[in-house]
């Protein structure tokens, strides 16, 4: 069970307290949004590098060197 | 005359982590706080962020913020549920920790809370990212208490330290 670390200035009792399962609830929720972005981030750049990839292909079909190619990209 | 500095309480998480580090019953006998942070968290990434939050409060925050590494540097808004800062990851370099420092003047007025934040986290290489906060809480309650959490869920790992101290402007 996750655990908080919950400091009384008044008292300077350091005490371990399990979360609430609301807590334990918001927590899921928070890991659950970053896996999914981070899901999205990775796909977003997978494709932009296939994009770009299928591009250069095609420029270099078309007969581009690859000193052409790299001065359109840049 | 006589600014002081005085340290409140200070924390380090066990072997076990921690969800979350909580100062409660801040004493309202100061001028200004400080919280400072050393800390890492278990997110399978460089960095991850810390929410700053005061009394259990998710709402009317604002915060800007600048980002610098070495190569470039950038500035954005924050969210409204907390104001944030950087930390080390998990994939950060081995037994490095971030270095946080929170700001606070006037907490206990009835007022609005504004903070400033210095932030970096380290990661013993050629790139490091340093961050600067600027942070507002739309409520005019006294600060009572102050949480951290992982911005996705993680754990904050054991050897994270936290710190509050109070000042005094007389």
């Amino acid at each position: 069970m996750a655990t908080k670390l919950v400091v009384d200035c008044s008292t300077g009792e350091v005490t371990e307290v399990e979360l609430t399962a609301e807590e334990v609830a918001q927590r899921e929720a928070d890991a659950q949004a970053w896996a999914l972005a981070e899901a999205e981030r990775e796909a977003e750049a997978t494709a932009k590098a296939e994009a770009k990839a299928s591009a250069v292909a095609k420029l270099a079909a078309l007969g581009l060197t690859e000193g052409e190619v790299a001065a359109l990209l840049a | 005359m006589a600014v002081t500095y005085k340290l409140i309480q200070t924390v380090t998480v066990g072997s076990g982590g921690a969800a979350s580090i909580d100062f409660t019953s801040i004493p309202q006998t100061y001028t200004d706080l400080l919280v400072v942070y050393s800390a890492r968290t278990s997110r399978s990434a460089v960095y991850d962020a810390f929410r700053l939050t005061f009394n259990g409060s998710t709402t009317n925050y604002s915060s800007k913020y600048l980002q610098g590494n070495g190569s470039s540097a950038s500035s954005f808004s924050g969210s409204t549920s907390f104001v944030s800062c950087y930390v080390n990851g998990a994939t950060s370099t081995s037994n490095t920790f971030s270095n946080n420092a929170f700001y606070i003047p006037n907490y206990t007025s009835s007022t609005y809370k504004s903070l400033s934040g210095e932030h970096l986290y380290e990661t013993n290489a050629t790139a490091a990212d340093m961050f600067l906060t600027a942070g507002l809480w739309s409520n005019t309650a006294a600060i009572t208490s102050i949480s951290v959490t992982s911005d996705v869920g993680a754990t904050i790992v054991q050897y994270s330290s936290a710190s509050l101290y109070g000042i005094k402007n007389s």
